[in-house]
């Protein structure tokens, strides 16, 4: 459907149409705002000069959902929380992704109890999952850049 | 299987199906006939430093009044230490105020001294000192950064965050962690300073305070800093003590209380450093007394280092009942071998009585009330934490000023979320 | 200016409440009153404006839970111990003129756990006591908000009390992940 139907079946065209696509999402991939617990320090930290992340094109943390590519969920998501990143979520524009940054945010991390989910990928649909408690800057980096790895991999066959 | 469940789903639970009337008492009248507007400065929000809910009564652009709603990130961390012995619940105290855990770790730790009744050897003291002050410093430049970026002065958060790394680095050097070092335990410190701390650790102090000058040139004299800051979010000494606050924002006010003065513990009482006070109460005497309080850590700093080069000795208590031993003894001592087995897989048991502790941390006073069974668990835990209470006087601090402004005290009252709601 | 001795706390509050206060206890270098729920107020007010004692701070409200048998008649616990009911609530104030602390204690009972609130004498109480009626229960007479404050506000039940699980999920081995995988919610999109 969509493009490659238009197109016709230029096997060449395609492909480079792919690369030229996903080189440009990947190349400036703007996140959402949003910190919940330590892990947003070291988010911040990342993002400082020391492991700058504006060499990712990561500069702009867009406060609102609509402008925002990625979603970081950096720390531990409480019961009360979980209905307001669902709603983030849903507010944000395809193409979207999620990393779930930190333990807490994997699988619940320390936090095995009433008041922690066990794991955010119970609420929204995870691409990437960064390990650590929390995670050094080098690991989160190393986490989007698997996230670009996975992108570049996309094709338009798949969601056109 | 997760026990409690919620019996709402996602979806039915971001719909409000209340009403006004829930409101009634709690925001003025004027609200209920419409007359001020209610806005929702909600938990995603970039300058609530975390997830905060505010819900704003504004008249126009002027605050009436603000009722916060907390809980967003309440992690359960008193149960959870219910659940588990002394020296194991400790790593879970680290993560409640995560701008500072050495703080957290200290408050717990000297409690559960206080509790057993354990010694501290001096060396450990010293240790833990340093560790502290550390702390405070990286702590206020998080804040630095934060409430100037939040005021739009950007540059700063990149120079602080220049500054923390170096502190961090020395926290990765003590405890192989950057932040969440677990460091600090009941009896001293988990293990002596490596060999290349002491000289990172000058190397920093040399530095460090040409930094703090270059902040200082940024933004203290700075026209902007000093409107958004003079005379907003004023707090009187007596309300302020009313509404319990401590720490820099009470001294704020005038108040002269720090409890590394009033109620010295780890040695504070030995070291000469002065405490910064300030006169009005408003966000930029906040401000000030952060930018001192880098210049007084700095000054203990120096002498920490100083005595620590003098000071031998065991750097944790040597009480085996209480204290795990060193991992290179257990291959030559049978006793070490029962202690440790012993210590790591019951712990060990504390009296059937309840104590409170305070320390000064970065933010205020954070209390720990441990009440214990007499056996190795805790009965209950309660960590008193300065955010809480800060939150809690919002609503008298921010009446009568305007929205923007309500940022300006966010910022100053340096409020973390996960020490909050914990 | 002359500051007045300091007196006191116990003697000062044996005499001005006579049988109202319980217990007295000593511990680690801290002095707890045992006082009647429906005097605390009476109690805190006392000990914050009277000259000598000026406690003029509150540091922290914190509330024990000793479910399930240290407490009532069937706790036959050491002679120091005095529990006669299930909520424990422990005021701790400070006194910054003469720099010491107190903490007065008061025991609410199971079937109805009620204290008069605090926070007349010092604002900083209402959340504290917000806090003690979400997660423990106990309530707080003429509260000016008695909503939850930590948990959402549907919420059933109050955690802290010790009879509440804490709510773990089964951790997952190799041979349970499956079984576990079923039940989790996975959300696909």
């Amino acid at each position: 459907m969509g493009v490659s139907s238009k197109l016709g079946n230029l096997g060449v065209v395609t492909t480079t149409l792919d690369q030229a696509i996903n080189w440009a999402r990947t190349g400036a991939m703007w996140p959402l705002l949003f910190g919940l617990a330590c892990c947003a320090i070291e988010y911040m930290a990342s993002q400082a000069s020391s492991y700058d992340l504006s060499r990712f094109g990561m500069e702009l943390n867009r406060a609102t959902p609509r402008q925002a590519d990625l979603l970081i969920v950096s720390g531990r998501l409480t019961r009360k929380m979980a209905p307001v990143i669902r709603q983030l979520y849903d507010q944000m524009a395809e193409p979207k992704w999620v990393i779930s940054m930190g333990d807490c945010a994997s699988c619940g991390g320390v936090y095995n109890n009433y008041a922690i989910v066990q794991g955010v990928d119970e609420i929204i649909p995870v691409d990437v999952y960064v390990a650590g408690c929390p995670p050094r800057p080098e690991q989160l980096l190393h986490g989007i850049l698997t996230l670009h790895e996975k992108i570049k991999g996309e094709r338009i066959n798949d969601w056109a | 299987m997760v026990v409690a469940e919620q019996t709402r789903t996602i979806e039915e639970q971001r719909t409000w199906e209340g009403s006004l009337a829930e409101l009634q008492g709690l925001v003025s009248e004027r609200a209920m006939t419409g007359e001020t507007m209610l806005l929702n400065m909600g938990p995603h929000h970039p300058s609530t430093h975390g997830v905060l809910r505010l819900l704003l009564e504004l008249d126009g652009e002027e605050i009436v009044t603000c009722l916060p709603d907390i809980g967003f990130l309440h992690t359960g961390i008193e149960k959870s230490i219910e659940d588990k012995s002394f020296e194991k619940a400790l790593p879970l105290t680290d993560r409640m105020d995560y701008l500072s855990p050495m703080s957290n770790n200290m408050a717990y730790a000297s409690a559960v001294e206080k509790l057993i009744d354990l010694d501290v050897p001096e060396r450990a003291q010293i240790i833990r000192v340093i560790c502290l002050e550390l702390a405070r410093c990286a702590s206020h430049l998080v804040w630095l950064g934060t409430h100037a970026i939040d005021m739009g002065a950007m540059s700063v958060l990149l120079y602080a965050f220049r500054e923390r790394e170096r502190i961090l680095g020395m926290f990765e050097q003590l405890s192989g962690q950057r932040m969440m070092s677990s460091y600090i335990r009941p009896g001293g410190v988990w293990r002596d300073v490596p060999d290349v701390f002491l000289p990172t650790l000058k190397q920093f102090l040399s530095d460090f305070p040409a930094k703090v000058d270059d902040y200082e040139a940024l933004l203290t004299q700075n026209p902007i800093w000093k409107d958004r800051g003079f005379g907003v979010g004023v707090i009187e000494p007596d309300v302020a003590l009313a509404y319990g606050l401590t720490g820099p924002s009470l001294r704020g006010s005038g108040v002269n209380w720090d409890l590394r003065k009033a109620q010295p513990y780890s040695g504070y009482e030995t070291y000469d450093f002065n405490v910064p006070l300030g006169e009005h109460g408003d966000v930029y005497d906040r401000y000030l007394i952060r930018i001192h309080e880098f210049r007084e850590s700095i000054k203990i700093l120096n002498q920490a280092v100083a005595r620590l080069e003098k000071t031998k000795g065991p750097f944790r208590s040597e009480n085996r009942k209480f204290v795990p031993p060193l991992r290179s003894e257990l291959g030559t001592s049978m006793e070490a071998v029962i202690h440790h087995f012993k210590l790591w897989t019951y712990g060990y048991d504390a009296p059937d009585e309840e104590i409170y502790n305070a320390i000064e941390s970065p933010r205020g006073e954070i209390g720990c009330y441990i009440h214990g069974t007499g056996s190795n668990k805790p009965r209950r835990v309660h960590f008193k934490t300065p955010s809480f209470i800060h939150i809690s006087a919002l609503p008298v601090m921010s009446k009568g000023y305007l929205l923007a402004d309500m940022v300006a005290i966010i910022g100053s009252v340096d409020i973390v979320l996960g020490d909050c709601d914990r | 200016m002359e500051i007045p001795a300091p007196k006191d706390p116990v003697e000062a509050v044996k005499e001005a409440f006579g049988d109202a206060v319980l217990h007295i206890k000593e511990f680690r270098g801290e002095t707890t009153i045992v006082v009647q729920p429906e005097r605390v107020p009476d109690v805190l007010d006392f000990l914050r404006v009277t000259s000598g004692l000026v406690y003029n701070s509150l540091s922290d409200i914190s509330a024990v839970d000793y479910y399930p048998n240290d407490y009532g008649d069937a706790f036959d616990g050491e002679d120091g111990n005095y529990r006669p009911e299930r909520y424990g609530v422990s005021y701790h104030i400070l006194s910054m003129l003469y720099n010491r602390r107190l903490r007065v204690k008061a025991f609410a009972t199971d079937e109805d756990p009620v204290i008069p609130t605090a926070t007349g004498i010092w604002p900083s109480a209402s959340w504290l006591e917000r806090e003690i009626a979400d997660m423990m229960g106990v309530k707080f007479e003429a509260h000016p908000d008695a909503r939850r404050l930590l948990m959402p506000d549907d919420w059933d039940g109050h955690p802290h009390r010790r009879d509440y699980p804490l709510g773990k999920e089964t951790v997952a081995f190799s041979f349970n992940i499956e079984e576990i995988s079923k039940h989790k919610p996975f959300a696909k999109d």
